[in-house]
């Protein structure tokens, strides 16, 4: 048995790697359109639901923190809180993504409309 | 040959002890659903040392029976589908020649990993896990060099043997 690699080994992985990136360049450009929702809960309690989908402000907790949803993606704009750690994080578009804001208890949390990306482990 | 059937038993215990050996490492890749495929050395041996048809029986029989011992149901279907796929790709390279043997078993791995996901779709009716392609076709290149590169090394070892 000889050990050496042939021309067409490299093309074979060539090809397998090609196919790999471009499944993940077609899944980050399809991946993310899909539009899903926001649920916003304050101290436990659903306030409501939100899609991605459509751009709007929500006043959540009669007034203590402003959520903004712009180009699919959920961000929390103001807060009354002094620390401000939920304004300073990123925004959140992807399943299971959160906003928590501790002091006023609200927690933004994405649901995205398509399955949850792990539906099954193997092993 | 008239020792074919103890044999083949061999190859049945040994693709057996190493699907037990590999649920002993713990090495996690930190993927879910990646593992190195110790199995599959035997298989890819097997490719070169026995007729196909006896290969694609060897396939069959380890997975039934490491499905039942170590397994479920399910695992069983996954690894059925990946098995069967893995070894009629790496057939079809290995009679079209210009492979070495670490190219048809880094075909032989990613169609492994292919033929599970393909399953899995159809199982949870998403084509959603499809995202995980990426990931299963790295991976499934870099384990089945790794097998490719040993399956090599064991036959060489073993060239006296013929089946």
């Amino acid at each position: 048995m000889k050990m050496e690699w042939k021309k067409k080994d490299i093309l074979l992985i060539i090809v397998i790697f090609a196919v790999a990136f471009l499944a993940y360049y077609l899944h980050e450009m399809i991946g993310t359109k899909g539009a899903g929702s926001v649920t916003v809960k304050v101290n436990g309690v659903i306030e409501g639901s939100y899609s991605l989908g459509e751009d709007q402000e929500i006043e959540i907790n009669g007034g203590t923190n402003r959520l903004i949803i712009k180009n699919g993606k959920a961000d929390m704009e103001a807060a009354d809180c002094p620390d401000k750690l939920c304004v300073n994080q990123k925004a959140v578009s992807k399943n299971g993504e959160s906003i928590i804001c501790l002091p006023n208890k609200v927690i933004v949390e994405v649901e995205s409309s398509e399955n949850g990306e792990f539906d099954a482990v193997t092993n | 040959m008239k020792n074919r059937v103890a044999y083949f038993g061999v190859f049945t215990a040994l693709a057996l002890i190493f699907s037990y050996v590999e649920t002993l490492i713990p090495i996690s890749f930190g993927i879910p659903g990646v593992k190195l495929g110790l199995a599959n050395l035997i298989i890819v041996i097997a490719l070169y040392k026995m007729k196909l048809k006896e290969a694609y029986l060897l396939s069959v029989v380890r997975v039934l029976l490491s499905g039942l011992i170590f397994g479920n149901y399910f695992s069983i279907l996954y690894s059925l589908a990946g098995g069967l796929l893995s070894l009629t790709v790496m057939a079809f390279l290995k009679k079209r020649d210009g492979y070495s043997i670490m190219g048809i078993s880094i075909a032989g791995g990613v169609c492994h990993n292919i033929g599970q996901l393909a399953v899995a779709a159809f199982v949870v009716e998403t084509f959603h896990v499809f995202y995980y392609v990426p990931v299963l076709l790295i991976a499934g290149s870099a384990t089945g060099l790794l097998i490719g590169i040993l399956a090599g090394h064991m036959l060489n070892r073993l060239v006296n043997i013929q089946f």
